[in-house]
């Protein structure tokens, strides 16, 4: 077959491709997930000041990078199809919204068991957590919007403009909120500056980092496929699949 | 453009005029909301004002969500809002004007009834005129948001309570510069700062909103 760029944006060549790969991807998922679980909890050392509630982050943390990154790909995707009117691309945007609010939702809740022991409370309204919270309300809102519309031409059209006013507003939130309330701490690990964390620590959360983008690749391909069953049971290729 | 800005505000102000009730509900919809709250915290006037700001501008939020569902909705029963997305004229105009008249009919009836309410919650002078001031600066703003928002849900079954989900987490910023104003005066700061900060959001939505509502119409009405 001739790879081209756009080759997988036919439905049916994305189904068959979605469908070999995503054993892969749930074997990877699961092979991060062990490893990254096995040094997180049993080789990372125990901090000195939060004893061993601070192993939480190995989830924490990348379920928030997720959380965020998930959101902007949705966004880029819902546009694409928007623009381009390219089905497939509409269609991959909406299989991606429950795993970004399942990873928004799990961000908050391990969140919440990290600060009791830590900062002494379940919650508290941080400049952070309230961003994730709006952010998990506005996956929720694109989720209802797309779900409310019967028409999968113009749910993926509303939920694509939804995304991308939700996408110029996340920096206007954050910033908001941040001069509202801080709590949080700042950023361990960035780009620029050496990481202020044993390096043990480190390939953990990476390696849970990796689990989970196995991971929503292997779902949301699941995903997708099944949406484009629905969509496009009309067409020769489906039937053939009963065949 | 002007002119046509002008006829759509004129119209839906003449049409807001014969049906009177139906434009005060949501004022009705925010005095009874805001006057509830004293009755459930309790009449201690320390506690009033302190949560003041916050109550007024929450019950704000939710009292323009609820008239914003009803600003494409007539138009859209009797075909008229496909006749002006059909028509030469551009659709950005057509939806700025609708807004305009929407402020005009349920948000300056807020803003004026918002110091009345101030009083029963024993705020002092000053800080009722900084929390007037962005209502004035900050109810455009919902309605701006609002008008993409009830684009978007243009003859769902569920399109009222939708709205809420969809609009209310982008007035988040607003909701926060316009009481930390009001908290920056009680504090005996000057609020400025979070007055700019809302003028910056009202300019932005002003540029964005518009258009995204009108794409929206032009996606619901496809």
């Amino acid at each position: 077959m001739n790879l081209r760029p756009n080759t997988f944006a036919a439905p049916s060549r994305f189904y068959a491709m979605a469908g070999t790969l995503t054993p892969w991807f749930w074997a990877a998922a699961l092979l991060f997930g062990l490893t990254g679980l096995y040094v997180g909890f049993a080789i990372a050392p125990t901090d000195f000041q939060q004893g061993d509630a601070y192993r939480i982050i190995f989830i924490h943390v990348p379920a928030a990078w997720m959380s965020m990154l998930i959101y902007l790909v949705l966004a880029f995707w819902a546009a694409w199809g928007w623009m381009l009117n390219a089905r497939m691309a509409s269609m991959y945007a909406r299989a991606l919204a429950p795993t970004g609010a399942l990873f928004t939702f799990i961000a908050l809740w391990t969140g919440a068991l990290w600060g009791k022991p830590t900062w002494g409370t379940w919650w508290v309204w941080d400049a952070r957590l309230t961003s994730e919270f709006i952010l998990l309300l506005m996956y929720l809102g694109y989720i209802a919007l797309t779900e409310a519309i019967d028409d999968p031409r113009r749910a993926a059209n509303a939920g694509a403009l939804l995304a991308l006013v939700g996408v110029v507003n996340i920096p206007i939130i954050y910033f908001s909120v941040r001069w509202w309330n801080t709590l949080h701490q700042g950023a361990t690990i960035s780009m620029t500056a050496a990481p202020k964390m044993v390096s043990t620590m480190l390939t953990a959360m990476l390696l849970m980092t990796f689990c989970f983008w196995s991971y929503s690749f292997a779902v949301v391909f699941t995903r997708a496929r099944a949406i484009v069953l629905e969509q496009e049971s009309d067409n020769e290729w489906v039937k053939g699949l009963e065949r | 453009m002007i002119g046509l800005l002008l006829a759509v505000t004129r119209r839906d102000l003449l049409m807001a005029r014969r049906r009177r009730m139906e434009a005060l509900l949501p004022l009705g919809f925010f005095v009874v909301a805001a006057g509830l709250f004293p009755i459930g915290v309790g009449p201690e006037s320390q506690t009033l004002r302190q949560i003041a700001p916050g109550v007024l501008w929450v019950c704000a939020l939710l009292a323009a969500m609820l008239s914003v569902t009803q600003m494409f909705a007539s138009d859209h029963h009797d075909g008229s809002l496909e006749q002006m997305v059909l028509a030469p004229q551009p659709l950005v105009v057509v939806v700025a004007g609708k807004v305009l008249a929407h402020w005009l009919t349920s948000g300056i009836p807020l803003v004026l009834t918002a110091p009345l309410i101030g009083v029963l919650f024993d705020m002092r002078a000053q800080s009722i005129v900084t929390l007037t001031l962005t209502l004035l600066l900050g109810t455009p703003i919902l309605s701006l948001l609002g008008a993409v928002g009830a684009a978007l849900t243009l003859g769902l079954r569920s399109g009222a309570a939708l709205m809420f989900l969809l609009v209310l987490p982008l007035t988040v910023p607003a909701l926060i510069f316009g009481t930390g104003a009001v908290g920056a005066v009680d504090a005996g700061l000057s609020a400025q700062a979070h007055m700019s900060l809302l003028g910056a959001l009202l300019i932005l939505t002003l540029l964005g909103a518009p258009l995204a509502a009108a794409a929206a119409l032009r996606i619901s009405l496809d």
